[in-house]
């Protein structure tokens, strides 16, 4: 499943899933920055866990509940997520806030009041080129201020 | 007129909804139909001759289009300063990674066996790998000499100063290649037809340069070649000029094929093969007088520009400009060259020569004032620049900054004398040493000189059939808020709110040419033009009476559509105009360099660890006058970001070089901070106001680069009492110091490597 | 993405068994997968030779821990988030959950498994030198039975280990007798997180009446293998810890290691920095000594 819709696609075992969002699905809001699970702009949910979708083989995605940015979008908590995002300048070029956003969101469900100290944590395998990070934990923390994700 | 004030405010990323919803469209989004994609075969070696082309029998060449340089319809350049550098190489190659034939297929998985299967066979030549190798001249690799270019500044009478001198103070200072690392990699999408001609969509800065390269490459009018930025995912300089080579390989093989042509680099193409940081190296000499004032000094500035010229002389012009930092400098000769050696040309990245050059010199003056027993507070204090006074060019600062005051705040919100004495106690019997340290500098915004003359740029404001306005203009958007900010300019000058004013994508084929976004020029030259451009509507429709002196945003609106509908959608255009005053000598390099320059103090505090080595940044405060702050939540993040990038030319990002190519290009291996690696960067800002911008602005986006590499540096010798001259300063660079300077301590045994 | 992946073919049998008959009718050729944290980054830079993959992500037979009276089996599937969220993992053997919050970003201890970590060998892997001082067990499993091999040992060179074609480790074993020892963990890497270690220690040590009574250091990225520092330890056992013991096993510790000059340091800088962790333990073992 892939955001909440049962999709079958026909794709050889060793297709990324990245790829395969990407370009079987039209899910682009996933992306390849480093293809080797550093910078963390392919994260997406599979089976409510946070993963780096370039390191997973189709074939093993299998059967599990895949979330990506775009499915994020018609949950109405989250949208509470995303406005802190925009509220406290936690996007700037945009190319890392997808995943940095389901990284967001992977913390908040296991600790729904992090400390500065857990988020650090949370979000050191999402790289972020522009903001020095410290407006996306301004974002993080009024998100969970305001509850957004329960 | 509506009572808030738009400019100012922290309203909401113009372009954010798409941001955080994973709707914004990125090159590598995009499709077209009967799309192919493209690869480039590269050199593998330095410098040599190509002998001989060969074609694998595994691959199936049939399938392949195949472009080499012969293909090129117009000149094989890229077009930028000069025409030196090759689209494709011809015969020789002269760093590693250099284009030498470009594939494409539509299947992309099998285009990168394809590369593999091209076998070059070269002679080789000697190559050059530093500039002191590049000096030396034993083998020219550019031009007559090894030199792109040089600059000479000279003030008062420098040769006089040494013999008055109580101190002579001199130092050497490097800094090394540091990769912009945009998460997005570069990528292209080309498309051409006989009928429209050539387009490109791309990750870029600035859509012109592209344009003019294309043209010049394929031969194509200026009306035939069009140049689309898509929404692009960080640049920092690094897709100035590269963004013209890949859309170059993407127009040829849509030229060739008859059919769309994406490129897109993975992250170790990308850091392989396009541009870096200058390295540089700095020689200090400098006279002081017995109560630390500077008398004159000789500063050497050299930078190493790859091995094409592209950018250098620029990055070259600024790096000497700004090498005198925010002082007075009573006599100084600035000597600065940029120099040929055979890796991948190096590029504009944040900063452009400044950063390099203040390192050197915020480093020199904490080695003067141990030179002369003043602390690195005072010698700064005793040397600032002060209203009325001249820079190294000449120019007059005529604005009443304060620099010793901005040093007091900084001072203050920093803690630094209470810490400083706490840290030099605690240093005496603790293991873990922590030190603070300061940088005073200074950016000018815009391009130098007459270099806005020069661009010339243009500006747009369009009146909509709706009754909104759209900004016009080739500045583009990639994270810096740029369409956030203009749109702020227009809305305030107009009386509108936010809502009421948008945007065009940056398309030569919609928008003027508003000049590159570089050089933080875009908020204070382009948003000064969007404002003057956005007046030039109300005064239209005031003209046609549509429109009272003093309006609603509503009434605005109405006037708008009444206009629109009555003579059509119009638009106001303003080109830039020098402001008088603004006198610069481009032969002696004489004059005001800049229309205006931030002004800023950072100070660091570190800690190193006495096991690992390893330096942590504690805190940082980050204190600068910038004219006028226009959206706080931006400016703040620019200057964060802007830290964060500093932090890890200072402290980790090192490119490791074998024979011109680089060794580590792959994130696990360059290392940039992550979120647990910064320390709490604390912003504040001044404002002076700025004549020459938008509402009052100075440009920020570069500022931040300049400082914290010194203050980091010099919190590490307040620290260890070691000085540090070269950055990255890694923790292997540290150990290596300490134990070169412990006379006692032994060695453990030299151990034996097993690869 | 340098590797086409019709050239691939990976095959998910689903089952602990089917694996294993899979592996003993063509042993050699089907090179298992876990969590793809190694493997997918090598097939991603077109370096992967293994053409034929089998998928051991997730299943069940690997991925439980077991709690008996005197020891802990850790599946080999289970993740580092696994052992991060496991109580007795935490409790009783807290450098395996600290080394497991050092590996990657969260997303990539989300995937990343210990069995996978164990098998790929690699001198830097953090979670090696715990399992040495914790006298690891490993469960091997193939068509022909299990068998239970120390961990010590297991590394014969630099990527290369006992299992056999057609084995795959089943689970860890680890004895439950280290909870009263004194537990520290140290990685120095180039950065906070997400760093490949440059030298690594785990460390387990007991004082009586302030002598040290048993002591394990092992330590990572100091040779082809992860390092049991026996000689160091054979050094200060039965000693009291004191400025010159310190200092002796500050040198015993840079002697006995081999590291090398690579791209992420130098070998002198490696040396240098072991015998500080080592020292650094000592200190901190005669600290907590003194305490109770």
């Amino acid at each position: 499943m892939v955001n909440g819709q049962q999709v079958t696609v026909r794709v050889h075992t060793m297709e990324r899933l990245l790829d395969m969002l990407r370009h079987e699905l039209g899910l682009t809001g996933a992306k390849e920055g480093c293809g080797e699970g550093e910078c963390g702009s392919c994260s997406v949910l599979m089976d409510g866990v946070l993963v780096n979708s370039c390191l997973i083989p189709v074939i093993q995605a299998k059967g599990t509940d895949i979330v990506t940015i775009e499915g994020l979008s018609s949950d109405k908590q989250l949208a509470k997520l995303q406005q802190a995002f925009l509220d406290c300048g936690g996007a700037q070029c945009g190319i890392c806030t997808p995943g940095m956003i389901l990284a967001v969101h992977h913390l908040l469900r296991k600790r729904p009041q992090p400390t500065l100290e857990e988020i650090r944590e949370g979000l050191s395998g999402n790289l972020c080129r522009c903001t020095g990070y410290m407006q996306i934990f301004d974002a993080v923390m009024q998100a969970a201020e305001r509850g957004a994700v329960t | 007129m509506k009572s808030e004030n738009i400019v100012g405010a922290s309203v909401p990323r113009m372009e954010g909804r798409g941001k955080v919803t994973g709707q914004a469209k990125y090159v590598d989004d995009m499709a077209l139909p009967d799309m192919l994609h493209g690869a480039t075969v590269r050199s593998r070696i330095p410098r040599g001759k190509i002998k001989k082309i060969a074609f694998r029998p595994e691959i199936n060449w049939q399938e392949f289009v195949i472009v080499s340089a012969k293909d090129i319809p117009g000149k094989n350049c890229i077009a930028l300063i000069e025409e030196d550098q090759p689209c494709l190489a011809d015969g020789m190659v002269n760093h590693p990674e250099e284009p030498i034939l470009l594939l494409a297929h539509a299947d992309r998985h099998i285009l990168a066996k394809a590369v593999e299967a091209v076998s070059i066979e070269y002679e080789s030549l000697p190559a050059i790998f530093t500039m002191e190798e590049s000096e030396k001249q034993s083998e020219i690799i550019w031009g007559r000499d090894y030199i792109f270019k040089t600059y000479l500044i000279e003030k008062g009478n420098v040769d006089a100063v040494w013999e008055k001198a109580e101190y002579i103070v001199e130092g050497e200072y490097t800094t090394g290649a540091q990769e912009q690392l945009y998460i997005e990699n570069n990528g292209m999408i080309a498309a051409f037809d006989s009928e429209r001609g050539l387009t490109v969509w791309g990750s870029l800065q600035c859509p012109y340069y592209v344009h003019k390269a294309l043209m010049k490459l394929c031969g194509l009018p200026a009306e035939r070649v069009r140049v689309v930025q898509m929404e692009t995912g960080g640049a920092f300089g690094g897709k100035e000029e590269y963004p013209s080579m890949i859309a170059a390989h993407a127009a040829l093989l849509a030229i060739k094929s008859g059919k769309p042509v994406k490129i897109i680099y993975d992250r170790m193409e990308d850091m392989a093969a396009t541009t870096k940081r200058h390295p540089s190296r700095t020689r200090h000499r400098t006279a002081v007088s017995g109560d630390g004032k500077i008398l004159g000094g000789e500063i050497d500035f050299t930078i190493d520009g790859g091995a094409y010229e592209t950018l250098s002389p620029v990055v070259l012009s600024r790096g000497a400009i700004h090498a005198g930092g925010p002082y007075y400098w009573p006599s100084v000769r600035i000597r600065a060259k940029a120099v040929a050696t055979n890796a991948p040309p190096h590029g504009a990245f944040r900063g452009f020569g400044a950063p390099q050059s203040l390192f050197a010199l915020e480093r020199h003056m904490d080695r003067i004032a141990q030179a002369v027993h003043l602390s690195p507070v005072e010698i700064r204090r005793r040397n600032f620049l002060q209203t009325g006074q001249t820079t190294t060019t000449g120019q007059t600062v005529s604005e009443p900054i304060d620099l010793g005051k901005l040093l007091d705040r900084a001072l203050e919100l920093s803690d630094y004398a209470v810490k400083r004495e706490k840290f030099a106690k605690q240093n005496r019997h603790g293991d873990k040493k922590k030190g603070i340290g300061i940088a005073a500098f200074l950016h000018g915004a815009g391009f130098t000189g007459s270099g806005e003359r020069y661009l010339s740029s243009v500006v747009g404001v369009e009146a909509c059939r709706d009754g909104s306005v759209r900004v016009l203009v080739s500045s583009t958007e990639f994270g810096q808020g740029t369409k956030t900010v203009l749109c702020q300019i227009a809305a305030e000058a107009l009386g509108l709110r936010y809502e009421d004013v948008g945007i065009a994508q940056a398309d030569t084929q919609e928008v003027p040419n508003s000049g590159p976004t570089v050089a933080s020029r875009t908020v204070m030259v382009v948003g000064k033009l969007v404002e003057s451009a956005a007046r030039g509507i109300r005064q239209t429709l005031s003209a046609s009476s549509m429109l009272a002196d003093s309006y609603s945003p509503e009434e605005f609106r109405t006037a708008c559509r009444t206009y629109v509908a009555k003579h059509g959608e119009f638009r106001s255009f303003v080109r830039y105009e020098q402001p008088e005053g603004v006198i610069w000598d481009e032969e002696k390099y004489r004059g005001a360099a800049y229309a205006a320059y931030a002004w800023a103090v950072y100070v660091a505090e570190v800690s190193v660890d006495p096991t690992s080595y390893n330096v942590s940044v504690d805190d940082f405060v980050a204190l600068q006058e910038v004219g006028k702050v226009l959206n706080p939540v931006l400016a703040r993040g620019q200057i964060i970001g802007g830290v964060a990038q500093a932090i890890g030319f200072a402290l980790y990002e090192k490119v490791i070089w074998e024979k011109g190519r680089m060794q580590n290009g792959q994130m696990t291996n360059y290392i940039m901070p992550t979120s647990a690696d910064l320390p709490p960067i604390r912003v504040y800002f001044e404002e002076l106001g700025n004549a020459h911008g938008a509402f009052g602005a100075k440009g920020i986006g570069e500022l931040p680069m300049d400082g914290p590499a010194p203050a980091i540096v010099n919190a590490v010798q307040d620290a260890l009492a070691v000085p540090f001259d070269s950055i990255p300063l890694l923790p292997e660079d540290i150990f290596d110091a300490l134990i070169g300077n412990a006379a006692q301590q032994s060695q453990p045994p030299s151990a034996r490597g097993h690869r | 993405m340098r590797a086409h992946p019709a050239d691939y073919e990976l095959v998910a049998p689903g089952t602990l068994s089917a694996v294993l008959s899979l592996l003993a009718r063509e042993p050699g050729a089907w090179l298992p997968i876990a969590g793809g944290t190694d493997l997918m980054v090598q097939y991603s830079a077109g370096n992967l030779s293994a053409r034929n993959l089998v998928s051991i992500w997730n299943l069940p037979d690997l991925r439980r821990i077991e709690v008996f009276p005197g020891e802990i089996h850790i599946g080999a599937g289970c993740t580092y988030t696994d052992l991060r969220e496991h109580e007795i993992v935490n409790r009783e053997f807290k450098l395996l959950s600290t080394v497991a919050s050092w590996t990657g970003g969260i997303a990539n201890q989300n995937r990343g498994t210990l069995g996978g970590n164990i098998v790929n060998a690699s001198p830097a892997a953090d979670s090696l030198p715990a399992l040495m001082v914790y006298e690891a067990e490993l469960i091997l499993v193939s068509t022909r039975g299990e068998h239970r091999v120390p961990y010590g040992g297991f590394h014969v060179g630099y990527r290369k280990t006992r299992l056999q074609p057609d084995e795959l480790i089943r689970a860890v074993c680890l004895p439950r007798r280290f909870s009263s020892y004194h537990a520290h963990a140290r990685k120095v890497g180039a950065r906070n997180a997400q760093a490949i270690a440059k030298v690594c220690l785990a460390a387990l040590g007991r004082l009586a009446d302030g002598v040290i009574e048993d002591i394990r250091l092992a330590m990572g990225s100091v040779a082809p293998v992860p390092l049991r520092l026996k000689d160091t330890e054979r050094t200060v056992r039965g000693k009291r810890i004191d400025p010159p013991l310190v200092e002796l096993a500050r040198k015993t510790a840079a002697a006995e290691i081999r590291p090398i000059d690579d791209m992420r340091s130098t070998a002198r800088y490696r040396a240098a920095v072991a015998g500080n962790l080592v020292a650094e333990f000592l200190e901190q073992l005669r600290a907590a000594g003194t305490k109770t």
